[in-house]
C-alpha cells in the first residue's frame, strides 16, 4: 500500500515534469509553429538565472518561479524582435536559426558561468508515507505543473487575449483585419512561451546539476511531447506526458531508469506510427 | 626613414627570429612533461585540482634545480570532459611537443582511449587516478588505488556498521562495471548479498525511481561508484527524500572530486569511503604540502584524493628521472622498476615493479561536516588485484586490462 504511493507519486512526478519540460515548447511550436530548437536553452539560461538569484540573497521560490521566468521571458522577447519575427512561416529557416541561436547560447553559458557543474539544493524537506522515505521536491513539481496548466487552460478559454492569441494563430488575416496586430500578439505569445520555458528551468534546477550542455537532455522529450501531443494545447500536453511519463516509470522501476527511457522512445515511435497527428487529432477532438 | 612594406617585413622577420632564438634553445634544453586533463566540462571537479597539483609539483622540481641539471617544462591540455579530444591531444604531445612524458587522464574511458597511442609512441605515461585496476602494460605506471586496496577493506568495514544486504549503484562505463564486479565479490567474500545492482549512464542526474526502487529491497548499505557532476544530484536527491538518515551509504568515488565539499553537512554527513589521502591527515608532509598549496592558491579547498595523486605521480617520475640520470623512457622505466619509492603528503608511495601500480596507505574515512575525519589507517597495502594476473618480470611484453571473473 505504501509502496503504491510511492510508486503512485513518482509517476505523477514524472508526468508533471514532462509537462513542465513541454509546456513552452508547447506554445512557441504547438501555437506558433516556431521549430525552437533553443528551447533546451531556454530552460538552462532559467535554471542559471534562479542559481544567480539565489547566490544573491533572493528567496528560491522567489528566484524560480518570479525572477527566473521574467529573465527568460524578457530574453525571449529580445530575440523574437531580433530573430524570430523575421523568419515567421518560414520553418526550416527558424530551425537553422534557433539552432545557431542555442549553440551561442551554450557558447555564452560557458564564458559567464564556466563550464562546470553548478546547483542548488532542494528547498523542502523529505518525508515519509508509511515505510517510504520520499523527495518532498517532487510534491513541489506536481503542484506547480498542475496549476501550469490550469492556468493555461484558464489563459486560453476563459480570457479574451487568450481567443485573440488563438483567433491570430489560425487565421493572422483575419485577426489583423478585425483591428489586432498579429506582430505584437505573436511577439507577446513567443515572450510567454520563453517564459514558461524558463520556469522549468528554474524550478527543476534544485534536481539536477546545471551545466551548460544540460539543455540537450530536455529538447528531445520536450519536441516528442508536444509532436505526440497533437494540434489541441492542454490536452495534447496532458495525454502525451501522461502517456510517456506513465511508460517511463512503468520500465524504470522494472527495469532501470535507462530502460525507463528507451521505452518512453519506442512508446512515442509506436504512437507517432498509429496516430501521424497526435493523440489529440483521434481523441479529446475540439478541446483546447 | 620611411617604412614601407618591404622593410617592414624584414625588420620584423629580422627581430621575431631574434625573438626566438633563446626560445628555441630553452626549449631544447627542458625536460617536457605532457599532461592532458579535463579542465572543464562535467568532470572539471576532478580535472583543475589535478591540474593545480601538477603545477605545483612542476615548480616544485624547478625551485630545487629542475632535473638533471636542465628546467622542467609542462605542456598541458584541457581535454574538456570530450572523450575524442584525449587521443587528439595525446598524439599531439607526441608528434608535435616530443614531450618526454604523458601524465594524465581522469576517467578509465579516456586512460584507455590514449594507453595504446602511447605505447606505440614509446613514450611513458602515467595515470595517477584510483581506478577498477587490471592494467597490465610496461609503459604505463599507475600510482591510485585499485579495489584490493580500497574496496576489499570499505566493504567489510562498511557492512559491520549496517549490515549483509548491500545494493550496489555504479557509473555504466569501463570503471563503474569493473568495480561493481568486485564490490560483489567483496561483498560474498564477507557473507553479504548483493540484493540489487544499477548501473547509470553518465549524464543521468535524476535518481527518483532509483531510490524508491531502493527502498523496495530495502538494503542494509547502498555502495555508490558513481561518477561526475552530474550524478553529483543523486546524493542530493537521496539526502532530498531522507534516505541518508535511514540506508548507511558508502562510495568508491564520492570525495574524490571533493563532492562532499560541494554538499551541505547535512547531506554528507556519514558518508562511508576508503582512500589514499585526507586533507585531515596531521602529518609533517601533508601540513607542508598544505602550506604550500595555499601559498600558491589561497585556501585549501581544491586539495583531493586524485590532485594528490597526480602530484604524487609527477614527484615519482621526476625521482626515476633523477636515480636513471636520463628522461629517456627505459632508462626511466628500469630506475621505476627499481622498488623506487617517494614520500609525500598521502605517505610513501612505492612502485611494484610486478605491476606498475603502486604500494600506498589506505584510510577508512567518514564524511563528517564537509571533511574526511579518518576512522582507521591501513599502512602499505599492495594491488594485489592487479599482482593476482598480471607479471611484468616475466612477461615484460603484456598489454591487456585483465577483468575479474568469477
Amino acid at each position: 500500500m505504501d509502496l503504491a504511493a510511492v510508486i503512485l507519486v513518482e509517476v505523477l512526478y514524472a508526468i508533471a515534469s514532462l509537462a513542465l519540460i513541454s509546456a513552452g515548447l508547447a506554445v512557441v511550436f504547438g501555437m506558433m509553429k516556431v521549430i525552437n530548437l533553443a528551447h533546451g536553452e531556454f530552460m538552462v539560461l532559467g535554471g542559471y538565472a534562479t542559481i544567480t538569484a539565489v547566490g544573491l540573497g533572493v528567496n528560491i521560490f522567489i528566484a524560480m518561479l518570479i525572477v527566473a521566468p521574467l529573465v527568460v521571458g524578457l530574453f525571449g522577447l529580445i530575440v523574437e524582435r531580433l530573430i524570430f519575427r523575421h523568419l515567421y512561416g518560414r520553418m526550416i529557416d527558424t530551425m537553422l536559426a534557433s539552432w545557431g541561436l542555442s549553440l551561442m547560447m551554450i557558447g555564452a553559458f560557458k564564458m559567464i558561468f564556466g563550464n562546470t557543474t553548478t546547483g542548488v539544493s532542494g528547498p523542502i524537506p523529505g518525508f515519509s508515507i508509511g515505510n517510504y522515505q520520499i523527495n518532498g521536491y517532487n510534491f513541489f513539481i506536481i503542484i506547480v505543473s498542475v496549476l501550469l496548466l490550469v492556468a493555461m487552460l484558464a489563459v486560453l478559454r476563459g480570457t479574451r487575449a487568450g481567443l485573440v492569441a488563438r483567433g491570430a494563430m489560425q487565421r493572422a488575416d483575419m485577426a489583423s483585419a478585425m483591428g489586432h496586430s498579429p506582430d505584437r500578439i505573436y511577439m507577446l505569445t513567443f515572450a510567454v512561451g520563453s517564459a514558461l520555458s524558463g520556469l522549468a528551468g528554474a524550478v527543476l534546477a534544485p534536481l539536477v546539476g546545471l551545466v551548460p550542455t544540460a539543455g540537450a537532455a530536455f529538447i528531445a522529450k520536450a519536441f516528442i511531447t508536444v509532436i505526440a501531443g497533437g494540434p489541441s494545447l492542454v490536452a495534447g500536453l496532458a495525454s502525451a506526458s501522461g502517456f510517456f511519463g506513465l511508460v517511463n516509470q512503468f520500465f524504470s522501476f522494472l527495469v532501470s531508469p535507462v530502460v525507463g527511457d528507451v521505452a518512453l522512445l519506442v512508446a512515442a515511435v509506436i504512437l507517432l506510427r498509429l496516430l501521424p497527428r497526435g493523440i489529440t487529432s483521434r481523441f479529446f477532438r475540439g478541446k483546447l | 626613414m620611411t617604412l614601407n612594406r618591404r622593410s617592414f617585413l624584414a625588420s620584423t622577420a629580422a627581430a621575431s627570429g631574434a625573438l626566438m632564438m633563446p626560445a628555441i634553445a630553452r626549449a631544447q634544453d627542458a625536460i617536457r612533461i605532457g599532461t592532458v586533463l579535463d579542465v572543464s566540462g562535467i568532470f572539471d571537479a576532478y580535472g583543475t585540482p589535478m591540474d593545480m597539483a601538477q603545477r605545483l609539483a612542476v615548480a616544485e622540481i624547478n625551485d630545487a634545480g629542475g632535473l638533471l641539471g636542465r628546467p622542467v617544462e609542462l605542456i598541458s591540455y584541457d581535454t574538456q570532459s570530450d572523450m575524442a579530444l584525449y587521443t587528439q591531444y595525446a598524439q599531439r604531445l607526441v608528434r608535435q611537443d616530443n614531450v618526454d612524458v604523458v601524465h594524465g587522464g581522469v576517467l578509465s574511458a579516456s586512460r584507455e582511449a590514449i594507453r595504446q597511442t602511447l605505447r606505440r609512441a614509446n613514450t611513458l605515461y602515467f595515470y595517477n587516478v584510483q581506478y577498477e585496476g587490471g592494467v597490465c602494460d610496461r609503459n604505463i605506471f599507475i600510482n591510485g588505488v585499485t579495489p584490493a586496496q580500497q574496496a576489499e577493506v570499505l566493504v567489510p568495514w562498511a557492512m559491520s556498521r549496517s549490515g549483509p544486504r548491500v545494493y550496489i549503484l555504479a557509473a555504466d562505463y569501463n570503471y563503474g562495471q569493473i568495480t561493481a564486479r568486485w564490490l560483489q565479490k567483496y561483498i560474498d567474500d564477507n557473507g553479504g548479498e548483493a540484493v540489487g545492482t544499477d548501473f547509470f549512464p553518465l549524464d543521468v542526474s535524476d535518481f527518483g525511481s532509483t531510490i524508491a526502487r531502493i527502498q523496495t529491497v530495502a538494503p542494509d548499505l547502498v555502495i555508490a561508484p558513481l561518477v561526475g557532476g552530474a550524478h553529483l544530484s543523486f546524493f542530493r536527491q537521496w539526502a532530498a527524500a531522507g534516505m541518508n538518515e535511514r540506508i548507511p551509504l558508502a562510495s568508491t568515488t564520492m570525495g574524490v572530486g571533493n563532492e562532499h565539499k560541494v554538499l551541505t553537512p547535512a547531506e554528507g554527513n556519514g558518508m562511508m569511503v576508503a582512500y589514499n589521502y585526507s586533507q585531515e591527515l596531521d602529518t609533517p608532509l601533508n601540513n607542508a604540502f598544505k602550506e604550500r598549496w595555499v601559498e600558491a592558491y589561497g585556501s585549501t579547498d581544491a586539495i583531493h584524493e586524485i590532485a594528490v595523486s597526480h602530484y604524487m605521480g609527477i614527484h615519482l617520475w621526476a625521482e626515476g628521472v633523477r636515480r636513471a640520470g636520463s628522461a629517456e623512457r627505459m632508462a626511466v622505466t628500469e630506475a621505476l622498476e627499481d622498488g623506487l619509492s617517494v614520500d609525500g603528503p598521502s605517505g610513501v608511495m612505492t612502485i611494484d615493479p610486478q605491476t606498475h601500480h603502486a604500494i600506498l596507505d589506505v584510510h577508512l574515512m567518514e564524511v563528517r561536516d564537509q571533511k574526511m575525519e579518518v576512522v582507521e589507517s591501513l599502512s602499505q597495502r599492495p594491488p594485489v588485484d592487479t599482482q593476482a594476473v598480471c607479471n611484468l618480470i616475466e612477461n615484460p611484453d603484456d598489454n591487456t586490462q585483465y577483468e575479474i571473473e568469477f
